[in-house]
């Protein structure tokens, strides 16, 4: 069955099993690396996206309910040379240790701050509550979205207060 | 004591491994090269008669001996530096980086690191039991100073000038007339194609330029943009996607299975039946778990009940006809005084990489390449090539990155499996990923152990004698040896199982930690080995001691009880190292220690080991909450200290030791491996789960303790032993009761309290 995706700003015609999950797509399809695969559960947070603003396990959704939404994967939030600002913090921060988590998180918390940019700690770990990091990350993950959040507000100031 | 210097995870390189370099670039020196140069591959002269004993070289450097194993440069002065140990998250790429770049006078950036390959690197054995630093780090050290030294020489010989008015700058020997030479230039032919020195004229301390630097993670970027960075990312021309059908228990036979319907399901290449090994390839990823899972339901398989009751694991292990081993013994095994007597239980625990194991491998005309998350490619490719009865060289094994193991995951086996696979299907590549039941089910588990103590304090305060007894598996069951795989095991013609062999090594396995590194006049530590192995265990981070050090530092503090001595000053009464004694002293004050005990529903609790007690010393303090209606605990505060030598990385090392200390955190109070007489049932996050961010800590503090000139001190497992006893000495200054068993459940919590 032929599908239309629209991910990070493009649309591509996919001619696929609708019961294939988004994950797949993205990976293989698109092969976009970011999103990856965890459990195939809904359980760990690995695969996650943003899908119309708000995050999504796309282990466990059929891509035949994608059609016409607003994907958005890490790809989408800026790249190596031009990271954006959640990318940026988590470099900043050096919030990662293997990293196979990390594009989960970054797309839970992408959610949260489109929504609000100054959680409160409380919100940013409601907000990871499916997001799971075996390697002990914790504390540098909460300290980048909280930079992220920073950043995000620094960059939509007025010119004068950026440069005050 | 009976100590036999073979670690169990020995990373020394196995002798008379010889490999040709895959040829890279054309630069002038990149020809050909030894990897081991035991046997060299140019014609060496014989040696004379009775040759003497090679000295010891530095490190890694003693097992794969010439420079140019390890430091190339070319023509255009580009530097490859190789190592055979791999990046697990613990950011080795960025500190093998610094080491090499300092002694070397270049910027980190200018050199190109090539990690563990067969084709490529040195054999280093496994990058496990924290000794990355301590011996590819130290051999990269070494060789870097002696290239640099080797091109100052060459410099002088051109010019003539002698070689101490010379210094190496930015990738060039400079003169004192300001005359530069570069070092491509001056590598020529054979150059550095000699066997390294004892001796290195290393940088001194006040001197480092690069190491001792924050250096931010070279890998980080990529991962954080989406960039290829693991092995479950790589996409080879022409791949197909492949399942395997793991058996419902570890008894488990394969008795039939219908095959016909599933060849025909969309995309199905081939289904693979060898044995108790069933397997599924396809064209797309979806289909090929699509095709499992109908495998899945047509395979009738017949089961035993062999597994021992998950609510009695102590029968179990006591019930052991195993060796009896001597860890360690001194003075009199009596203990007098006021006694302290427990015994403390671990349950099976997994690695539960967040990644399921991942593997590529591709047959193409009779060479076998495979890609692995491994943390050993040479013996991975002795072991694969033992299972498909094929000539060493034609096995190649890659290192690529997977999501972080702490320990032997399934790596290997998805590694075997795929091999397996590519052998079967030949012609294309063969991606096999593991699903997250196959992970959670048929990873080897970190064993169950029992540990038994009795030890005494005088009227002086002082430990009068120390009775400490383990029952523990060998931890460790890693390939070579196609046994080890679980592809060769379940084959028709299985391989058995290579029967691990028990001893007491310095470095200690079950009874890693087991022996305190506390003064005292008598002990006796023994190990009462558990060979019986029901369920398949191998290497999790620090081995057995996560559970010794929980026993020892639990003990230590029940005795500052019965000595009525603060248990911070209690170890430093018994600790005469001085380095020990420092970290105690800087967690302890770090924390706020003097300033007592926390209000309400918060107890603190203090730990401190020296890992293998020969590795890092690390000392934690940390604040425990308690809600007592539900017994949901919480770590909200740690603060440690740590001495890993000189440090390369101190970013590096705090986000390791932070990470440790969650990690430990989540074993401590979560964790634990369920089954019933047959299967295994913590197949799943639901079923085993682990630390989520609502129990995350509000803080983590990691304080390193630089210790400018001394050796590196492997830092990655230091934290594992010493997190879960603060946690249980909190618990218990906090409610008067202390927990024997991990993991410290809600269940446990309550019923200790009596809620």
């Amino acid at each position: 069955m032929a599908i239309s995706l629209n991910v990070n700003g493009e649309t591509h015609e996919i001619d696929v099993d609708p019961a294939t999950p988004l994950l797949y797509v993205l990976r293989n399809d698109l092969e976009l690396n970011a999103a990856k695969f965890g459990c195939g559960l809904g359980q760990c947070g690995a695969c996650t996206v943003v899908v119309d603003g708000e995050a999504v396990l796309s282990c466990v959704t059929p891509v035949s309910l994608m059609e016409g939404r607003e994907i958005t994967t890490v790809e989408g939030l800026g790249t190596i040379e031009e990271p954006g600002p959640l990318q940026a913090a988590f470099m900043e921060m050096q919030a990662a240790q293997c990293g196979y988590c990390i594009p989960g998180m970054m797309m839970s918390a992408h959610a949260l701050l489109r929504k609000n940019a100054e959680p409160s700690d409380r919100e940013i770990r409601d907000a990871l509550m499916t997001n799971l990091c075996r390697c002990g990350t914790h504390m540098r993950i909460l300290a980048a979205i909280r930079r992220a959040g920073e950043l995000m507000q620094q960059a939509s100031a007025p010119t004068e207060r950026r440069a005050g | 004591m009976t100590i036999i210097p073979k670690d169990e995870f020995n990373t020394q390189g196995r002798n008379g491994i010889t490999r040709r370099s895959v040829l890279v670039g054309t630069g002038a020196l990149i020809v050909s090269f030894a990897i081991a140069p035991h046997v060299s591959a140019q014609p060496q002269p014989a040696p004379p008669a009775a040759a003497p004993e090679p000295p010891q070289l530095p490190g890694s450097l003693n097992d794969t001996r010439r420079l140019d194993s390890w430091i190339r440069i070319d023509a255009e002065g580009e530097i490859t530096v190789f190592t055979g140990k791999v990046e697990l998250g613990q950011g080795i790429k960025t500190a093998l980086r610094q080491v090499a770049a300092e002694e070397l006078e270049v910027e980190p950036g200018e050199i190109n690191l090539i990690t563990a390959d067969t084709g490529r690197t040195p054999d280093e054995g496994f990058t496990a039991g924290s000794q990355s630093m301590q011996n590819s780090g130290t051999a990269i050290r070494n060789a870097a100073a002696q290239v640099r030294e080797i091109l100052i020489t060459e410099a002088a010989r051109r010019w003539n000038v002698p070689r101490e008015t010379l210094r190496a700058e930015a990738k060039s020997i400079v003169a004192q007339d300001g005359r530069t030479i570069g070092y491509g230039e001056l590598v020529t032919d054979q150059l550095l194609a000699v066997e390294a020195q004892p001796e290195s004229l290393l940088k001194s301390p006040d001197k480092l330029r690069v190491m001792g630097q924050s250096l931010p993670r070279v890998d980080i970027p990529g991962k954080v943009t989406g960039g290829v960075a693991y092995v479950q990312d790589l996409r080879l021309e022409g791949m197909l996607h492949a399942r395997v059908v793991r058996p419902p228990s570890p008894s488990a036979q394969l008795q039939e299975v219908d095959t016909a319907a599933v060849e025909q399901m969309p995309g199905v290449v081939s289904v693979i039946r060898d044995g108790s090994f069933l397997a599924v390839v396809a064209e797309g990823e979806f289909q090929a778990i699509s095709a499992m899972r109908a495998l899945q339901q047509a395979a009738r398989w017949t089961e035993q009940p062999v597994l021992p009751d998950q609510n009695n694991l102590q029968a179990f292990l006591e019930a052991t006809k195993g060796d009896i081993g001597t860890v360690a013994e001194e003075g009199s095994p009596e203990v007098t005084g006021k006694i302290f007597e427990a015994t403390f239980r671990r349950p099976y625990q997994i690695h539960g990489s967040i990644g399921p194991s991942c593997a590529v491998a591709h047959m193409d005309n009779g060479q076998l390449t495979v890609w692995s998350h491994t943390q050993g490619v040479y013996p991975d490719q002795e072991a694969i090539a033992e299972m498909l009865g094929m000539d060493i060289a034609q096995v190649r094994v890659i290192h690529m990155e997977g999501s972080g193991c702490y320990g032997h995951n399934g790596a290997d086996d998805a590694a075997a499996d795929a091999a397996l696979i590519a052998s079967a299907v030949p012609g294309r590549p063969i991606r096999v990923q593991w699903m997250r039941e196959d992970e959670h089910a048929w990873e080897p588990f970190g064993p169950a152990m029992l540990t038994k103590i009795r030890a005494g304090v005088g009227d002086d305060g002082r430990i009068t004698g120390w009775n400490y007894e383990l029952w523990s598996n060998l931890h460790s069951s890693r390939p070579g040896g196609a046994g080890n795989l679980l592809a060769a095991r379940h084959r028709a013609q299985a391989f058995a199982v290579p029967a691990p062999r028990f001893n007491i090594s310095q470095s200690g396995n079950g009874d890693r930690n087991a022996n305190p590194l506390y003064v005292f006049p008598n002990r006796r530590v023994l190990w009462h080995y558990v060979p019986e192995t029901p369920l398949r265990v191998s290497a999790l981070r620090a081995l057995g001691a996560y559970a010794n050090v929980f026993s020892i530092e639990s003990t230590m503090d029940e005795l500052a009880l019965l000595a009525g001595t603060d248990p911070v000053e209690f170890r430093l009464r018994h600790l005469e190292d001085p380095r020990a004694r420092a970290v105690v002293e800087r967690a302890a004050e770090e924390f706020g220690w003097s300033s007592g005990a926390p209000k309400g529903d918060r107890g603190r609790g203090f730990a401190f080991a020296r890992y293998k007690n020969h590795a890092a010393y690390l000392a934690v303090a940390l604040e425990l909450e308690l809600e007592r209606e539900t017994g949901r605990t919480r770590v909200s505060r740690a603060v440690a200290a740590i001495d890993s030598g000189e440090a390369v990385n101190p970013d590096g090392i705090r986000n390791q030791t932070q990470g440790g200390i969650i990690q430990a955190t989540s074993w401590t109070l979560f964790e634990q491996v369920t089954f019933d007489n047959t299967r295994v049932t913590s197949t799943d996050w639901s079923s085993y789960p682990i630390l989520r961010f609502p129990s995350a800590p509000d803080s983590v503090e990691v304080h390193v303790i630089d210790s400018p000139g001394q050796p590196f001190l492997g830092t990655g497992e230091a934290a594992q032993g010493p997190t879960p006893a603060a946690i249980g000495n909190a618990f218990r200054q906090l409610t008067g009761v202390r927990l024997y068993d991990l993991p410290f459940t809600r269940e446990r919590v309550k019923q200790a309290i009596g809620v």
